[in-house]
């Protein structure tokens, strides 16, 4: 075993920053309580609020790592428009009655799920004590902070990742304009009435409503 | 300096787990589906810490791709499930047993 970055347990040390190891621990609190709360929570309308909750604290986490820009987009996409377009879904279907999460259709399924989670976790504690991060080449990307010794004063990530987007990753950038609008063709074909005429000839289809929420909020990305 | 990367590295392993443990447990397909996001948000967490130990852009803009992939899963997943709920009243994994009929 290659004696890894997270094989020497130093980083197991309170840090002196009392104000980062407090935000970490509360964030990670945050991550924590909701998501357990999505899986334990027997209304799925509690669950996609304790998923708000939990993506929060992601976003928090995203801050304290100088990702200022990838925490705006994590709260405007995913608690604006991911977790809207649940809570819709959920009405839209009424589905928002409680189920019983105790009721097992497949004999033993609960054990043996919590059972690999325990594996998932264990495994993947391993792979990261075995491993060893970071080659010391530098990637076709660029740097994130070209001064680390002031890491707040640098350039801010939002014109680092602006560049890399749009000159390195300026192919995948193309594709995935693409598949979003693959997608929202998708939706409008999935969500239609089946049997029903052409989208024109449909006058008052309620479901056209939610594939409408849905675009915009694609372009805001 | 904030904590070490290695915090947020496990602190997203438990986010993982969690989120698979939820897919196999749960049987509300929309829950399922927010547990799905759980686990590719740990992976976005990991991503950006690995960004940020080796000072590295690619993870962040890994992210941003990530977040876009995930608007389009969730709205075509949305869409299969209304489809499926019009067709079998349900949305629950039991009601989706047959793949015709």
């Amino acid at each position: 075993m290659v004696p890894g970055a997270l094989f020497h347990f130093s980083w197991l040390k309170i840090p002196a920053n009392r104000i980062d190891f407090l935000t970490f621990v509360f964030s990670a609190a945050i991550v924590l309580v909701g998501a357990v709360n999505v899986v334990r929570q027997r209304n799925p309308v509690l669950a996609a609020l304790s998923l708000v909750m939990t993506l929060f604290g992601v976003a928090v986490l995203f801050v304290e790592q100088q990702a200022n820009f990838l925490a705006a987009v994590q709260i405007i996409v995913y608690a604006g428009a991911i977790v809207v377009l649940f809570l819709f879904v959920i009405m839209f279907l009424g589905v928002d009655r409680e189920e019983s999460i105790s009721e097992e259709p497949l004999r033993g399924q609960r054990f043996w799920a919590y059972l690999l989670m325990a594996l998932t976790f264990v495994g993947l504690l391993l792979a990261g004590l075995g491993s060893r991060f970071g080659s010391g080449v530098p990637s076709v990307a660029g740097t994130l902070n070209d001064n680390p010794a002031h890491p707040r004063s640098a350039t801010p990530d939002v014109v680092v990742l602006g560049k890399s987007v749009f000159t390195t990753y300026l192919f995948a950038f193309e594709i995935t304009s693409a598949l979003l609008v693959i997608a929202v063709v998708g939706a409008v074909v999935l969500a239609r009435r089946p049997g029903a005429g052409p989208l024109a000839e449909e006058d008052d289809d309620e479901v056209e409503v939610e594939v409408e929420t849905a675009e915009p909020e694609e372009v805001s990305t | 300096m904030s904590v070490p990367y290695q915090w947020d590295i496990v602190l997203s392993m438990l986010l993982f787990s969690i989120g698979a443990v939820g897919v196999l447990v749960r049987r509300n397909i929309l829950v399922m589906f927010m547990c799905i996001e759980l686990m590719l948000n740990a992976a976005n967490l990991a991503f950006v810490s690995f960004a940020r130990h080796l000072n590295d852009v690619a993870g962040q803009a890994i992210v941003f791709f990530v977040l876009v992939v995930a608007a389009a899963e969730v709205v075509v997943g949305l869409g299969i499930v209304v489809a499926m709920f019009r067709r079998r009243r349900g949305a629950t994994a039991d009601d989706f047993h047959l793949m015709k009929g």
